[in-house]
């Protein structure tokens, strides 16, 4: 069984068409990144998963459960963290988490309750109030409202926008823990480096469509803007080469690859033209890099 | 129902932690209400014959208070929740529509009737209207705090600003609350404006309120209670549609 699967799913605004026809899974126990540029769809896709927007066509299950016809299910088996910082200034940390304990029917909850205070360094807040927490503060009590109820699947739609480092770091080692424990784990983020370092699987949306899914280790070998860079001892670059070059910073060329087996013909022409080599090396993409070429419509999976 | 409880408590305590504006601000509305129109109008006028103006006056205000926060209640909590966007923390758990449904208006009769209680409770110090029959009383206040309760959470979901919120508490509920025989006896009204009252679900509420007082009212209780449930059934029916299609909640 899937996390979460996503059937077909459509969504229209008015005219506006923020979904066209996205289907994918997300497997159980996956850390998995959500990456598109702004307007791409994420947040309509989450929107749906949560039952705070409802397609226009399609289906979408979490953990086998329908979100529509079996919402109650559904929504138990998730935790949503949603993008915008909002909170009821009515209530204390405290008072936040357990109403929303209570919401998904759980009683006595503090036992869990503290230890997600501590995870997200929180403890000596529990009983201050919402609205004297700093913005960041405020994003970690929407992290913790999100996992009161221990959800299978975690959601979290662009969780460190805006939010310091600490932050970032803190949740993180929490997150990675819960996907450790089992825990699936869905992540939309700008900072493409987190996608990178955290995810094993990635999915692309570009204006409402999905335009890749796959395992990271796969898409980045896709990636194939290498770029080769080189540090001349003596002599310079042979014109021919003139084309190639992306960049030249302090005798260091940087020179695009469409393919490796152009390294070899590149540096016999430097050889060629009498120059000599001080440094050679070869740039992996990283997922930025891959991003960029996917968003400007190269290499689409359809 | 867990789930439920939860709310109702929230709901309860949102206001209750505000009780300076949400329950004591009320009552004194209406206890400057009744100075003035209990002076200005207690030796003039008798409503119902041996009925002096101020007892007359008192289950009005009382529950003209009830219905008025009924309706802020369910209202303003809503549009806050919507306006500062935490309303999705009641979005994203597997509450029921009914637990929703329930959870808001409850609460908001809840405080209708506290303030309404504490209505009564100081206009003791003017006059002691009598208690003809105290079931009638509890029956329309609930009923009347119901109602509005419902039409609160209505014009909550419906309304995207506050200005839009406003619009519907002071083109219709203060219409329909002041027009609804609070301050008079619709036999005092020419025959047009007693017609026009007759349509009015809000007269018939305070009409079988004040009947429990003082055992002689404008219209059978009996009828005002066929009006009021009818309101309060329909109104009910189209919240909970609401709610359930996801109307202006969920997109």
């Amino acid at each position: 069984m899937s996390a979460i699967q996503f059937q077909n799913i459509v969504k229209h605004y008015g005219d506006l068409q923020a979904l066209n026809n996205v289907s994918f899974n997300v497997e159980e126990g996956d850390f998995f990144a959500l990456l598109g540029p702004n307007g791409a769809g994420k947040t309509t896709l989450i929107s749906i998963l949560g039952g705070l927007a409802r397609a226009s066509s399609g289906q979408v299950s979490i953990m086998g459960r329908d979100v529509v016809a079996d919402y109650r299910d559904a929504r138990r088996a998730v935790g949503i963290v949603p993008q915008e910082l909002v909170f009821d200034p009515f209530f204390t940390v405290r008072e936040t988490l357990r109403f929303q304990s209570g919401y998904f029917g759980l009683k006595q909850n503090d036992a869990w309750i503290d230890e997600i205070l501590e995870n997200l360094g929180l403890t000596n807040k529990a009983n201050a109030n919402m609205r004297a927490l700093s913005g960041g503060m405020k994003r970690r009590v929407m992290v913790a409202q999100a996992l009161v109820h221990r959800p299978p699947v975690i959601v979290l739609d662009e969780p460190t926008a805006g939010v310091d480092v600490e932050l970032r770091q803190t949740l993180w080692a929490f997150v990675r823990r819960l996907n450790e424990q089992g825990h699936t784990i869905v992540l939309t983020t700008h900072y493409l480096e987190e996608a990178e370092e955290l995810c094993n699987r990635i999915a692309m949306l570009k204006q409402g469509r999905l335009i890749a899914l796959e395992d990271k280790a796969k898409l980045m070998n896709r990636g194939k803007a290498r770029t080769l860079r080189v540090r001349l001892a003596g002599g310079n670059l042979p014109l021919s080469l003139a084309d190639q070059v992306l960049a030249e910073k302090e005798g260091q060329y940087e020179l695009r690859l469409s393919d490796l087996s152009e390294v070899e013909g590149i540096l016999e022409q430097i050889r060629m033209h009498g120059a000599t080599l001080r440094d050679v090396e070869i740039a992996k993409p990283d997922l930025e890099d891959i991003f960029v070429e996917m968003m400007q419509g190269r290499g689409a999976a359809g | 129902m867990q789930g439920f409880s939860t709310l109702f408590y929230k709901e309860l305590l949102r206001f209750w932690k505000v009780s300076f504006q949400t329950v004591l601000a009320p009552i004194l509305t209406a206890l400057l209400y009744l100075l003035i129109f209990a002076h200005v109008l207690d030796a003039h006028v008798e409503p119902y014959p041996g009925v002096r103006y101020t007892a007359f006056l008192i289950p009005g205000l009382a529950m003209m208070s009830m219905l008025q926060n009924a309706f802020s209640n369910t209202s303003s909590s809503i549009i806050q929740s919507k306006i500062t966007g935490n309303l999705v923390f009641i979005l994203l758990p597997p509450l029921s529509h009914f637990e929703f449904f329930a959870a808001y208006v409850l609460a908001a009769v809840l405080r209708g009737v506290v303030v309404g209680a504490g209505v009564l409770l100081v206009t003791l110090f003017f006059t002691i209207p009598p208690v003809q029959h105290p079931l009638w009383i509890i029956v329309f206040a609930l009923l009347g705090s119901s109602i509005m309760a419902i039409l609160g959470l209505i014009a909550g979901i419906w309304a995207e600003k506050f200005d839009q919120l406003a619009a519907f508490q002071n083109f219709l509920i203060m219409p329909l609350t002041f027009l609804s025989g609070v301050f008079y006896s619709i036999h005092s009204l020419p025959p047009f404006w007693q017609g026009v009252s007759n349509w009015n679900p809000v007269f018939y509420v305070i009409d079988g309120f004040r009947y429990g007082f003082f055992g002689q009212a404008d219209v059978s209780p009996w009828l005002s209670l066929s009006v009021g449930g009818f309101t309060l059934l329909a109104l009910a029916t189209l919240g909970w549609q609401l709610i359930k299609s996801g109307y202006k909640l969920r997109h």
